[in-house]
């Protein structure tokens, strides 16, 4: 408790003072009482008008409550006071409305100043257009050819309890999102399905993904780092498992990070097609779809197979995934509209959704023996 | 006020008699028929206060769940899809179960012995006002036993998360949220009713006590936005199983209409809960300060600034929506402005006390309590009103803590100061004090424990809704279940003095029963009797 009983005490008396409370939390730490200062001249911004609002506001109640304690020490039956009699006064009434009204005007200049600032989205440097989807995002870099989900890392072992809880515990991912130092990114972000929000507190940037429309958000970041944040919008049963990692290179090194991914995308897909010729055996298809299914499917359909009951439905004897396998596949591919079932190819490869889809039929007991192979897959999402 | 009667009290006492010579006054039924068919004012409004109570006992437990998962990081109790059932039903409960029931019960009890009017306008209307709402709060948990379990989207049930993506039972959900709503615009209308038909004699508009004051404003908003909500509820079912977009973007519609309708019911609501609470504080701080309110007029004038301005500032909700800079403008300097007739409120409050003769019974603890506790969260609220700095705080657990700490130590402070301040009017016996002020003590400690390092843990980035937390929150997260367990085990307390204060334990009180008290509802004989002023006072 000690650290904790000093930081409070360091915080009050500077609170007091009317000093700014300038010392930055370190990262996680686990006794920070205050806003974070963040790493934009943004967030700096924020960072005063909340020390601004918040002096004030422990002005005014150190003020009042003191003339209430005072109140409740001196005027006191106790002491033998006798009541005094007054009461109404409009000087009094008009002092005390107009005083908190000049007051407020002072802070609206500034705010408003600040806010202006944050809604300038015009002349950035370089688009990212964020989509988020239960419980994902999905990063697209507009002027490159770069696109990608970004989902939490942190294992379920840990969650439940069985590992030790690592030290960004909820708030890591597999692969975060890379902008480069210096420059002025602008942020649209959308929505998949529900509504989402992106927020990275380092940035002071926090703007909801609505389905079906755009918001727009900018950033400039001047130190390099890794900066981590949340979904800030509840989003259904998993909205606290879904963080939001930026890291902020160098633009050299981020100009050599983003044209090593359009290589490697671009391969990808290459590499994708080439596979078409290629069949899995049954261990290979259940071993990779068991891992596609806990990344991609479980959080819904759970572990087992068997859904939450009137929300998400079961796979384990469920009739999509015993009969008809083109349907099985489309559903995979497309999702299916007005529920919760996204499409996933995006999200997954060909031989990956051939892989799930395979797991699906021969797990749990569906035990169809069927197998499906990527250009099966490929068959259906060419309309073949 | 200016109180002199001049009824004879003798008059009034005589509702006992089955003999009594008005003969509209029959024999008090007994057992169940009594409550179940009663129209009396005195009896609804019991009902209403006990069924309050017992909502804010259950709201609470699923409370307790919330902070025993909450205790440490992981999952441990519930899985994620039912801890947000517990945040969206304990929302639910608190607000349409426990404070707003709990104020129409003291608005039965009270407004017609301070106004001195018979009973309410309206006895029927009140009984069923009453009675459809345990119907509701059934239909409500019910749905948490059906397959897929209640309603897991929040409180605010933001569309496409009530709506597409929810799960079967929200039908439910919505047709308990009509009912809710359908027993508060009764209520409400019954209070307008009977505030301008019944007032006795003399009794002018700014004779009336400040309660009644408020909870006139405060209907009249129940009026206004009430029918708005039972709208969005309507959509939210419609959209859902119907077919139609009103919030789906691939049909026409659009999501942040939803919170556009919720948030114009939804702001209104809030000072539909605290209106009555400085209603009750500016009865009580008199009382106990043996000195006039200081300005009368000017917090009637106060509270209708508040009502007013509460419809022009709904948006203030919705600041990271993406809405045109002009509209966040707009917002940010009407919310602003609503924190200068709160002010006024709570300088006059103080101006009261300034060189009263003050003594500190259990309901003046409570009302200071509120004063200072409420302060706060109204602070807080004015930090959120700064639109660039609320797109940090914004859903995070310094919004928990805020609407926490005016609504806890806010709304439900004043509605258990007020039970306090007129238990012995009612039972015509003192409250076990000793047990009172275990309740006080308990709970202000408590409370603090429980919503003060919220303000922390929400700046350092925590968001509220969340079943399981980064590592960094551990340590206070600890302190506010451990804060949280307490402040539920201390209403056990306040529990216990109920049940003896029904029992009519206790020391028997004057009518006055406080020193300082002033009003109609003090010059009749303590218990109340069964009916008052049949023959209305004269107000001088």
């Amino acid at each position: 408790m000690k650290p904790l009983f000093k930081k409070a005490v360091a915080a009050i008396s500077l609170f007091a003072s009317g000093a700014a409370y300038a010392e930055t939390a370190s990262k996680g730490d686990p006794y920070q009482l205050n806003l974070t200062n963040g790493v934009t001249d943004i967030s700096n911004q924020v960072y005063d008008l909340h020390m601004l609002m918040f002096g004030i506001c422990v002005v005014i109640a150190v003020l009042v409550f003191g003339v209430m304690f005072i109140s409740m020490y001196l005027h006191r039956k106790s002491r033998g006071v006798k009541p005094a009699t007054f009461h109404e006064s409009l000087k009094v009434e008009i002092a005390w409305t107009v005083v908190p009204f000049l007051i407020l005007i002072g802070m609206a200049i500034p705010a408003a100043n600040t806010l202006i600032a944050m809604e300038d989205t015009s002349e950035a440097d370089m688009t990212v257009l964020v989509t988020g989807s239960q419980w994902k995002w999905h990063y697209k870099y507009m002027d490159r050819e770069v696109e990608y989900f970004s989902l939490l890392a942190t294992p379920q072992t840990q969650i439940t309890n069985r590992y030790e809880k690592g030290e960004n515990y909820l708030l890591e991912v597999d692969r975060p999102l890379v902008i480069p130092t210096g420059q002025k990114v602008r942020f649209l972000i959308t929505s998949d399905d529900v509504i989402h929000s992106w927020w990275v507190p380092d940035f002071a940037v926090k703007k909801d993904a609505n389905p079906g429309f755009i918001n727009e958000a900018w950033t400039q970041v001047d130190v390099p780092g890794i900066y981590r944040g949340q979904c800030a919008e509840l989003c259904g049963k998993d909205h606290g498992y879904m963080p939001v990692v930026v890291i902020a290179k160098e633009p050299a090194e981020y100009e050599a990070w983003i044209t090593e991914q359009e290589t490697a995308q671009r391969i990808a897909k290459e590499e994708e097609q080439r596979l078409l010729a290629l069949s899995m055996s049954m261990e290979e298809l259940m071993a990779e779809g068991e891992r596609v299914y806990m990344a991609a499917c479980a959080a819904c359909h759970m572990p087992n197979g068997e859904g939450i009951p009137g929300v998400f439905p079961a796979l384990k004897g469920s009739p999509m995934a015993l009969n008809d396998i083109p349907a099985h596949i489309d559903i995979v591919l497309n999702g299916k509209t007005g529920t919760a079932m996204q499409a996933f190819d995006k999200q997954l490869t060909l031989s990956e959704i051939a892989a799930v889809v395979t797991y699906e039929r021969n797990a749990w007991g569906n035990n169809t023996g069927e197998m499906v192979q990527a250009k099966d897959v490929n068959d259906i999402a060419t309309g073949q | 006020m200016s109180s002199a009667t001049e009824h004879a009290t003798t008059d009034v006492a005589h509702g006992h008699d089955e003999h009594a010579h008005d003969d509209h006054h029959h024999a008090i039924p007994t057992g169940i028929k009594r409550w179940l068919f009663t129209t009396n004012h005195k009896d609804i409004g019991t009902l209403y206060l006990w069924f309050a109570f017992i909502m804010f006992l259950v709201g609470g437990a699923m409370a307790m769940v919330i902070r025993a998962e909450l205790f440490q990081p992981g999952l441990q109790i519930v899985d994620p899809n039912f801890f947000n059932q517990m945040t969206t039903v304990h929302g639910l409960i608190m607000v349409f179960g426990a404070v707003m029931p709990a104020f129409t019960g003291l608005a039965n009890w009270l407004v017609p012995m301070m106004i001195g009017a018979p009973d309410m306008a309206l006895p029927r209307m009140n009984n069923w006002s009453f009675w459809i709402l345990p119907f509701a709060f059934a239909i409500l948990l019910a749905s948490l036993f059906v397959e897929g379990g209640g309603p897991a989207f929040g409180w605010t049930f933001y569309a496409p998360l009530s709506t597409t993506y929810s799960s079967d039972s929200t039908a439910l959900f919505v047709f308990s949220v009509h009912i809710m709503g359908i027993s508060s615009i009764m209520g409400a209308i019954n209070v307008i009713v009977t505030i301008f038909n019944m007032r006795a004699p003399g009794m002018t508009w700014m004779k009336m006590p400040l309660f009644v004051w408020t909870w006139l404003i405060t209907a009249f908003l129940l009026i206004a936005v009430m029918p708005v909500l039972a709208g969005v509820v309507t959509m939210v079912l419609t959209d859902k199983y119907f077919g139609t977009s009103f919030f789906d973007a691939a049909g026409g519609g659009d999501p942040v209409l939803f919170q556009h309708i919720f948030w114009f019911f939804g702001h209104p609501e809030v000072y539909i809960m605290i209106l009555p609470a400085f209603g009750i504080i500016s009865q009580i701080i008199p009382t106990f300060a043996r000195k006039k309110l200081f300005g009368y007029a000017s917090m009637v004038y106060a509270t209708a600034s508040i009502a007013l301005l509460s419809f022009i500032v709904w948006a203030h909700h919705m600041f990271t929506t993406g809405m045109p800079l002009a509209a966040e403008m707009f917002f940010m300097f009407a919310t602003m402005l609503i924190s200068v007739p709160t002010g006024v409120k709570v300088f006059n409050w103080v101006a009261t006390m300034w060189r009263g003769s003050m003594t500190f019974e259990v309901p003046m603890l409570f009302a200071l309590a509120f004063i200072v506790l409420f302060t706060i969260g109204g602070l807080s609220g004015l930090m959120l009103a700064i639109t660039p700095v609320d797109f940090q705080y914004h859903d995070t657990y310094f919004v928990v803590a805020h609407f926490h700490y005016v609504l806890v130590t806010g709304a439900v402070f004043s509605i258990m100061a007020a039970v306090y301040y007129w238990l012995p009017k009612w039972t015509g016996k003192m409250f076990d004090i000793t047990l009172a002020k275990w309740h006080f003590w308990c709970s202000l400690i408590s409370v603090n424990v429980l919503f003060f390092p919220m303000h922390f843990v929400g700046l350092a980035g925590m968001p509220r809704r969340i079943p399981d937390y980064a590592l960094q929150f551990a340590d206070f997260n600890k302190w506010i279940s451990i804060g949280g367990f307490a402040f539920g085990l201390s209403q056990l307390i306040f529990l216990a003095l109920l049940i003896k204060a029904c029992r009519k334990q206790g020391e028997p009180v004057s009518d006055q029963v406080w020193e300082g008290a002033e009003g109609l509802e003090w010059e009749i004989p303590s218990p109340a009797p069964y009916h008052t002023f049949d023959t209305p006072p004269v107000v001088k």
